[in-house]
């Protein structure tokens, strides 16, 4: 884990290194820059030192929260990104409600219900898993916002309940493919737990079929559940840089596409680090949550 | 001998497909009294363990049952749902082969122990709890109450047999089905097993379907053997053991090697189907 | 003797039945799955003769005819511009194809390659090489087409680039586990005692007998690939304008669709919905093919 944060920050690092021309010249962008400029990121990067060294003393100040400043805001990244966190956080976290609920329960109908019922929900999944997000958001917006006027269509809203208005459409949009995807795995691994032997014991000791159902076919079936959906979050966080920008939300993936759209790599690399740290928390927590599901898997023995 | 407390009358089931229907248990017959132990054996595909999902009216819908079966003079067949569940939880108990698979790996052994009577019959979790202690006292699991929080991947297949032994003696039921109780278990285990199944079945007079391919060790636990081939049952008897009257029983026990002489090679059955159908066509 | 048993016991068999290739291909697709294929094998002519069966010049803009809807010269109206939507969709879906496909292309030889080197040294190179795609694993393909994207600047190729990357460890993972699973195979020991080679048993006895796993995986993947082709695009990241490519199409689209012309949007939507999903299908039914199959 710890050794992904450090080789991706590494990575993020190295990046300008790989870019055409000085990296100096690269961080500054196009459009050179005032001396003070360049000294700034002089003094960022320590381009004054062996590449080792300036590595660790990068590392080093980002651990006590100085990431930089941004050239083109001319204000400090930590400052920049602070305001625009909560926006994604909200985003996804909503988002993977969405896809809990939604994709499990209508995995759970498919396996459960009528043939007639899975034929529906497999259908709807299967349209739902090959629609791009920024397809499915222009389509929102233009039938609930625009067509419909339902929902606002642009923005973040003036927080509280507005704000929860404002992104509704926007979770929706990214909670849509991950949704059908779990709602695939979910009856999937229903059925496949309904077969199992020990269910014929809890058959056959005369358990009622709801209690049968609940614990020990959906319950045994939250193991590959939980895998999926720890999957899910970490591709939400990417997928919520495009939604951000079907919708105009003011969150880290606009700033993300501004940033590299403007050169602006100070902003880009603080970024795309902080991506990566959730990416990182998310599966810690998924093998966290592991061995709370499953007793068979102690901590830190996940094969 | 005492009435019977499940009897089967000419049973068939008849498993259809698109393509074909196929009888696999073709006409079985036989009766359990109460506190006796009746031995079903029979090669691997004879259709022993059919006979018991169908007794326990376990079958995949794609069979077609018919014939009877009778528990306590109840029709086992024609039970509504509420019926065959309550049949499932008070008149049967049920063992099976392989413990590992058919204990539910997320749940520990004390929720596999109290789930059936805290859900069916409304007791409390720490009454249950106290007599399953007291069960897998007897039963021969040492250090009962720490078993209770442990997973049944913590425990040895042996103990995992002796923990469903006692889940189905703390139901109380009147009929214990053992599907080959004991063929996963490894060697030391398997007598210890069967001996506490037969211990703990004959101190409280339960009735006992006991289905295995080792006719030696149905005669030794068992008041009467019946010998299955092809989904018929082809001879039943308190002498089966001692006195065989069909071919293929005869054939079965001769094919027992030798503890005592050394063989080339092992004896093969030649019994076979055309044999069979000859047999009962001559019959 | 070289060759697995599975071989000379499989041939006879083929040969009583000499299913044509027609046949072969619908038994392991199904009727979806046929379908699928037909439908994309129509896309993709399409977008491969685009130059010839295009009525229009994809880039001409008639602002007279700007927005025009359907019409009986332009079936599916025009765009802002008053360029033909149906000649950029066509000229859009070899972008869109073609620019996944390099992807796939790239990350499956490479794939496949450090797979198969996994597998068969085992040890310290495999421990090495699981590490990496566990890296590569655990960050979104978008991210990486993004970062390839900050240092090389937007275009086609440095997207693809970025996503090739991205895309190593999907194929990776499943032929290292089926090369893993072969490589404990008798035919496999039969060959080492033979005296070939590492790499040749590698090469032409376990690879071919992934090849069914390879490819279903490659196909399943494309799906995605095409997914994140388009986004990138729509983010003006990827593909840029003028050029017809079909998630800026959504994006310019989506700019009419607030001034109430859906028309370009809706078919440069519903486009990559059927490309992707007839991908996603055949994968899905090659995948479960070559699962029978061990």
């Amino acid at each position: 884990m710890l050794l992904v944060l450090l080789v991706t920050s590494f990575i993020v690092f190295g990046m300008m290194y790989l870019a055409p021309g000085s990296p100096l010249a690269f961080v500054l962008g196009p459009r050179g820059g005032t001396p003070e400029q360049v000294a700034a990121v002089t003094a960022q990067y320590h381009f004054d030192d062996p590449f080792f060294v300036r590595y660790f003393r990068w590392l080093g100040d980002i651990f006590q929260g100085n990431l930089g400043s941004s050239i083109v805001y001319r204000q400090d990244v930590t400052a920049l990104m602070s305001g625009r966190i909560g926006t994604t956080a909200a985003l996804v976290s909503l988002s993977a409600v969405l896809i809990a609920v939604v994709g499990v329960g209508s995995g759970m109908l498919a396996a459960l219900k009528s043939r007639w019922v899975d034929t529906i929900i497999s259908t709807i999944a299967a349209i739902g898993l090959s629609t791009p997000v920024f397809v499915i958001g222009v389509a929102l917006i233009s039938v609930f916002a625009v067509g419909l006027g339902w929902f606002p269509t642009f923005g973040v809203g003036s927080g509280g309940l507005d704000t929860l208005v404002h992104l509704i459409l926007p979770a929706i949009a990214l909670a849509v493919a991950s949704a059908a995807y779990l709602a695939r795995i979910t009856k999937a691994a229903v059925n496949e737990e309904r077969t199992r032997e020990h269910v014929q014991t809890a058959k056959v000791r005369g358990l009622a079929p709801g209690v049968i159902v609940r614990r020990h076919v959906l319950r045994n079936a939250l193991i590959p559940i939980t895998t999926v959906m720890g999957l899910t979050v970490a591709t939400l966080i990417a997928g919520a840089v495009v939604v951000e920008n079907v919708f105009a939300l003011d969150g880290l993936g606009s700033l993300l596409v501004r940033a590299i759209l403007q050169r602006d790599f100070a902003v880009v690399q603080a970024v795309i680090l902080v991506l990566v740290v959730a990416f990182v928390v998310v599966n810690a927590v998924v093998d966290f949550l592991y061995t709370v599901i499953d007793p068979r898997i102690a901590l830190g023995s996940r094969q | 001998m005492s009435e019977a407390l499940l009897a089967l009358d000419n049973v068939r089931a008849v498993l259809h497909t698109r393509h074909q229907s196929q009888a696999l248990l073709n006409g079985v017959s036989f009766s359990i009294a109460k506190g006796e132990a009746l031995g079903l054996v029979g090669e691997s595909g004879s259709g022993k363990s059919l006979t018991t999902r169908a007794i326990t009216r376990m079958l995949d819908p794609a069979f077609e049952v018919s014939g009877s079966i009778t528990f306590d003079g109840a029709p086992v067949l024609s039970m509504t749902p509420s019926e065959l569940r309550s049949y499932r939880s008070m008149d049967i108990g049920m063992i099976f082969q392989d413990p590992r698979a058919h204990v539910n790996p997320v749940h520990t052994v004390g929720d596999f122990l109290t789930e059936e009577l805290v859900r069916n019959r409304g007791l409390t979790r720490d009454e249950v709890e106290h007599r399953a202690v007291a069960l897998l006292d007897e039963v021969g699991v040492r250090y009962p109450e720490r078993r209770l929080t442990q997973y049944p991947h913590e425990l040895s297949g042996g103990m995992l047999q002796r923990v469903m032994i006692a889940s189905v003696l703390l139901a109380e039921p009147r009929l214990i089905l053992a599907d080959e109780p004991t063929t996963a278990l490894d060697v030391t285990a398997q007598s210890d097993v069967m001996a506490i199944l037969d211990e703990q079945r004959r101190a409280r007079g339960l009735s006992l379907l006991f289905i295995t391919h080792d006719l030696e060790l149905a005669a030794a636990c068992c008041d009467r053997l019946a010998v299955m081939y092809a989904g018929e049952i082809v001879e039943q008897g308190a002498h089966v053991y001692e006195s065989p009257g069909h071919p293929y029983t005869i054939e079965l026990l001769g094919a027992r090697p030798s503890i005592d002489e050394r063989l080339d090679r092992l004896p093969v059955l030649r019994y076979n189907r055309d044999i069979h159908e000859q047999l009962k066509a001559e019959a | 003797m070289t060759i697995s048993m599975e071989k000379t016991v499989k041939t006879p068999a083929v040969a009583a039945r000499q299913p044509g290739f027609l046949q072969k291909g619908y038994e392991r697709l199904g009727l979806a799955g046929s379908a699928a294929a037909l439908v994309l094998l129509f896309v993709s002519l399409s977008a491969a003769f685009a130059p010839l069966l295009a009525p229009y010049d994809p880039d001409f803009p008639d602002l007279l005819a700007a927005l025009s809807g359907p019409t009986a010269e332009h079936p599916l109206g025009t765009d802002a511009l008053g360029r033909d939507i149906l000649s950029r969709l066509m000229w859009g879906a070899r972008v869109t194809l073609a620019g996944p496909g390099l992807v796939i292309l790239l990350s499956t030889v490479v794939g496949t390659v450090l797979a198969l080197v996994a597998a068969w040294c085992g040890g310290r190179v495999d421990t090495v090489i699981s590490w990496v795609l566990d890296i590569l694993f655990a960050v979104p393909g978008i991210v990486f087409a993004l970062i390839s994207v900050a240092i090389w600047g937007p275009s086609l190729f440095t997207v693809v680039a970025g996503l090739a990357v991205a895309y190593i460890p999907y194929v990776a993972r499943v032929v290292r586990g089926a090369g893993l699973r072969e490589r404990n195979l008798p035919y496999v020991s039969a060959a080492w005692l033979q005296g070939q080679s590492g790499a040749g048993i590698t090469f032409t006895q376990i690879l071919p007998n992934v090849q069914g796993i390879v490819i279903a995986q490659a196909i399943s993947s494309l799906g995605f690939a095409v997914i994140d082709l388009a986004a990138v695009s729509f983010l003006g990241l990827g593909v840029q304008p003028p050029t017809a490519d079909l998630g800026l199409m959504v994006k310019s689209g989506f700019d009419s669709v607030l001034r109430g012309h859906p028309a370009e949007a809706i078919a440069a939507g519903v486009l990559i919905i059927l490309i992707v999903w007839c991908v996603t299908v055949i994968g899905d039914r090659l995948t479960t093919a070559a699962r029978s199959m061990r």
